[in-house]
């Protein structure tokens, strides 16, 4: 007990209580920057598995002879288009064979869903023909419109997705491709028709854009088009 | 350390006396959203578990450093920091129980209840004593929750583990009306949720009002 204690000013307590905010922040900001990049390369492995496991419901393995990490690398920017949907440039995984680009995974969007949006991943063989259609992400009614989706759907052998299976533009003329309450060819449930005409609408329109640019998409070369 | 009589009272305080969705009615928000069908609620329950433990015990640990003017921010600091580091490890160590539990964590954030005790509680005591009632705190919350969802579910649907199957594949949510039951939108609408938690507190405070009755006839045997 030699010097008496002195009260803090008013300046000097505001000042300290900033340097211990400031020193709480720093920790905690760095103990945030330490956790987001010692877990990345897990999180992005992860995703790019996820992503695998899409791609590989719509594209069969054998349609491709190298990696799938090659796949997920080999890609060609598609640019905002109303055929596809797509308000910002998405990219499409390009799969080859023997040096030849054998198919394309890509996202087209319906954008009149019942409840908005439904993306769909679809994979389109070089001949011009669907290998598969996914349903990645909707809002379509629970039990009712949401059968576009296999998992959901009541039909376990043959879900209502696979119909677009093995079809093109030159085996479906252009009114065929509509539900069947419409005069096309897609069968449709009662009571949820909304759904499935966006559906078939959207890879109608997918399936049209690809004819339209099928030079630049099926050549190893492009990066983007245009 | 500590007694087997303070444990015990920091248990019953969490699980029944201080229960956070019957007696203090926090995270009403995240309980009205959530407890439409029991899985859900469960899985939040535990979500909420892991980060109240963890925070409770980091604000425990430095409540001698902080000052207290500044502890709210100093709080909600560490509480967000904490909530985002246990979202980001889940995402790469545990990947696929992420997938099940990942779109609950980020709710957390809507849930006062882990300020609350951190407030309540961490910023006085010791960790240990912290992390027991963290994690009780969660239990309560999680029976509650359980009850709550599996009730609303029953009687909306009239199922029960209605997704289960994405937690523990394999297993098959359980139907326990016939078919045909039409469903009652009231209990899976948040009115529905307010009403039945209603019912709960009015069932707990029935339960408590019954037990101090029969204590006090025991203690004054001239008064039977």
């Amino acid at each position: 007990m030699s010097a008496p204690l002195k009260t803090p000013t008013a300046a000097a307590m505001a000042v300290r209580t900033a340097v211990i905010l400031l020193i709480f922040v720093l920790i905690f900001t760095s103990l945030l920057a330490g956790a987001y990049f010692w877990t990345k390369p897990a999180i992005e492995a992860a995703a790019a598995v996820e992503k695998m496991k899409l791609i590989g419901e719509v594209l069969p393995r054998e349609v491709y002879d190298h990696s799938e990490s090659e796949l997920l690398n080999n890609t060609v920017t598609l640019p905002p288009s109303p055929a596809l949907g797509n308000e910002d440039s998405s990219i499409a995984y390009r799969a080859t064979r023997a040096g030849r680009v054998s198919a394309l995974v890509f996202e087209a969007i319906a954008p009149d869903g019942y409840s908005g949006k439904i993306r769909l991943l679809l994979a389109v063989a070089a001949d011009g023909s669907l290998l598969g259609v996914r349903v990645t992400q909707h809002k379509e009614t629970p039990g009712l419109g949401d059968y576009i989706e296999p998992r959901k759907d009541k039909n376990k052998e043959r879900p209502w997705i696979t119909q677009f299976d093995r079809l093109s533009l030159a085996t479906v003329s252009d009114a065929q491709w509509r539900v069947k309450k419409d005069g096309g060819r897609f069968d449709s449930l009662a009571g949820a028709t909304v759904t499935p005409r966006a559906v078939v609408k959207c890879v109608h329109k997918a399936l049209k854009y690809v004819a339209e640019h099928r030079a630049a998409l099926f050549d190893v070369t492009t990066e983007a088009v245009k | 350390m500590m007694h087997k009589e303070e444990f015990c009272q920091i248990r019953d305080n969490g699980v029944w006396h201080q229960n956070t969705s019957l007696v203090q009615i926090l995270g009403l928000c995240p309980l009205l959203a959530v407890t439409a069908n029991l899985v859900n609620g469960v899985m939040l329950s535990l979500a909420t578990i892991v980060v109240m433990a963890i925070a409770n015990v980091a604000v425990a640990s430095l409540r001698n450093w902080i000052p207290h003017e500044i502890r709210i921010p100093v709080f909600i600091l560490i509480v967000a920091a904490l909530v985002t580091v246990v979202d980001l490890s889940f995402n790469a160590m545990f990947h696929d129980l992420y997938l099940v539990l990942g779109i609950f964590i980020p709710l957390i954030v809507t849930n006062c209840i882990v300020l609350a005790r951190v407030e309540a509680f961490a910023n006085k005591n010791p960790p240990l004593q912290s992390l027991f009632d963290g994690v009780f705190m969660g239990v309560g919350m999680l029976w509650t929750l359980a009850l709550l969802g599996g009730l609303r579910e029953l009687i909306g649907a009239g199922t029960l583990f209605s997704g289960i199957e994405m937690v523990i594949p394999g297993l098959q949510p359980l139907k326990l009306f016939s078919a045909d039951y039409p469903g009652f939108l009231l209990a899976i609408l948040p009115p529905g949720a307010f009403i039945l938690l209603g019912c709960l507190i009015a069932w707990k405070n029935w339960i408590e009002a019954r037990s101090a009755a029969a204590q006090h006839v025991r203690s004054s045997p001239t008064a039977a």
